[in-house]
């Protein structure tokens, strides 16, 4: 089935020339909070991409119905509620993962891509739409995600998803020359990362000048 | 804000505004527009937004109770197994090819209650173990592990650690078997049987009158906050350590004599005695072999008959 130019957009337009984390600069607190490690990062990218499409599709469903005045309240209902449901399903069916995540899966309420979807797109449009939407800004979030964890966890930690990348041997402890950036470890080197990809990404894509 | 339609009743001229025209500009005749009337319900007034309001919100909590309800035994359950989990890790058990509920089963045989604070006893080849339950504060969410102390209540078997939200790279590392193989052999009583704790101190620093550990860089306040948990949950299990480690027992417990239940007094035989051991309080060996009367400790008298 070939893909109409609408859905093309809506879908992959969030991954690069409209990505919610480097063009709209939304969702910057857990990309700080989340991206020390790739796992975590990961495992919050696949999350809020399950959230943001399940959100857009029960918006979009109710969307005609929503009082105007209490429009953003419904919608961080919804949000809620989804959420809840799935740490309790988490905490059910995969426990270790629930208590890896623990707070994060919280804190995906206060994600201000989902509210931006929601108010943006979801209020007017169609299900499947918005269905699309959802998972295109997610992995476009996601993406974002998993680069800054990349690089965090390489240079901080010399690992990457847990697993020795630099050997132990190159570093100073052991007689080498090499020490780990204690500097990725801090969320202030989260933002300025995010800050180096919105730069590249800004020079790749005239456009956006 | 909401604006109203109102449509011209001649020629179908069509205005958006507050108020009608007065006359048509396109058909030019006064007190012509009709307001249109939108169809179905107004979803702007105030009743449809209290009720839409409400019966979301008793949707959603009625949802979010039944999913509860449903999956709490299997979240129990979870929790239970993650519990035995710690407490296996704590007594040095590797659990990966092994069903851990059943493993935990053959070790743990006994739960011990001091004032609400639970000490699970361990029998790992024969030796007793105790392990007792750790909780504090982290930097940025509670911590919480399990300690395993040897039968002397002293010496550290083996020691496991959780967090809810520490910071990974950084103060989630105490999790990790580097910072915790630290803590097996280290003493918790000073050199007069005080529970004095174990300190987590950067490596240059030197306790006073205490065993120490290394803290983890970069993590202080996670470091900081497992040496207060420690010495704060040793406190709450004083009753269970004993003030000097040893066992003081009252007049409630049992008096065993030869492998008797002894009720006389031990001062008509005082010259008969060879020796006296004194169990522990609530020890379940004791209690196996003498009954329930033997939890308040025993005192197992051995006379110079018996001996011959």
């Amino acid at each position: 089935m070939a893909l109409s130019q609408k859905t093309k957009e809506v879908l992959f337009g969030p991954l690069n020339i409209n990505n919610p984390v480097v063009v709209q600069v939304l969702g910057i607190c857990s990309a700080l909070a989340v991206t020390v490690q790739l796992k975590p990062a990961l495992v919050m990218g696949i999350a809020v991409t399950i959230i943001v499409a399940m959100a857009n599709v029960i918006v979009s469903l109710i969307r005609n119905t929503i009082p105007m005045r209490i429009r953003i309240i419904i919608q961080l209902v919804v949000v809620a509620a989804l959420v809840t449901l799935v740490s309790e399903v988490l905490k059910a069916f995969a426990y270790d993962v629930a208590m890896q995540l623990s707070v994060y899966i919280g804190l995906i309420i206060t994600n201000c891509i989902l509210m931006g979807r929601l108010e943006a797109f979801a209020m007017t449009n169609k299900v499947w739409d918005s269905f699309l939407d959802g998972l295109g800004n997610g992995f476009g979030y996601a993406i974002i995600l998993v680069i800054v964890a990349f690089f965090r966890e390489l240079l901080g930690a010399g690992t990457l998803l847990g697993f020795r990348i630099i050997p132990e041997s190159w570093y100073v402890a052991n007689g080498g020359f090499y020490e780990n950036c204690g500097m990725m470890m801090m969320p202030a080197m989260a933002l300025i990362l995010v800050a180096c990809i919105i730069w590249a990404h800004r020079g790749y894509n005239k456009e956006l000048k | 804000m909401a604006q109203k339609k109102f449509v011209c009743s001649v020629c179908g001229y069509v205005h958006n505004g507050d108020k009608a025209p007065e006359v048509c500009p396109q058909c030019k005749q006064s007190g012509v527009f009709v307001e249109e009337k939108k169809k179905g319900l107004d979803t702007n007034s105030n009743a449809y937004t209290i009720i839409y309001a409400t019966i979301i919100v008793v949707i959603v909590a009625v949802m979010l109770a039944l999913v509860s309800q449903v999956l709490s035994p299997r979240q129990e359950a979870n929790r239970l197994l993650d519990q035995q989990k710690q407490i296996l890790v704590a007594l040095n058990q590797n659990y990966d090819n092994t069903d851990p509920a059943a493993l935990y089963l053959s070790l743990v045989n006994d739960t011990i209650d001091v004032n609400g604070a639970p000490v699970f006893v361990a029998n790992i080849e024969g030796n007793t173990k105790y392990v007792l339950k750790l909780h504090g504060a982290g930097l940025w969410g509670g911590i919480g592990g399990y300690l395993a102390l040897d039968a002397d209540k002293n010496t550290i078997y083996g020691i496991n650690f959780n967090h809810e939200s520490e910071t990974p790279g950084l103060g989630a590392e105490i999790v990790t078997e580097k910072f915790r193989s630290q803590f097996p052999g280290k003493h918790i009583r000073n050199a007069a049987g005080e529970v004095v704790s174990v300190a987590v101190l950067k490596a240059g620093k030197v306790a006073d009158g205490q065993e120490q550990v290394d803290a983890l860089s970069g993590a202080t306040i996670t470091c900081d906050g497992v040496s207060t948990m420690i010495a704060t949950n040793l406190a709450e299990y004083a009753e269970f350590l004993g003030k000097d480690g040893r066992c003081i027992l009252d007049a409630t417990a049992l008096i065993v004599v030869d492998g008797e239940i002894f009720d006389g007094s031990l001062g008509d035989m005082v010259d008969q005695i060879q020796k006296i051991e004194v169990t522990n309080i609530n020890d379940s060996a004791a209690i196996a072999a003498y009954g329930e009367a033997a939890k308040n400790g025993v005192l197992v008298v051995t006379t110079k008959k018996s001996e011959e």
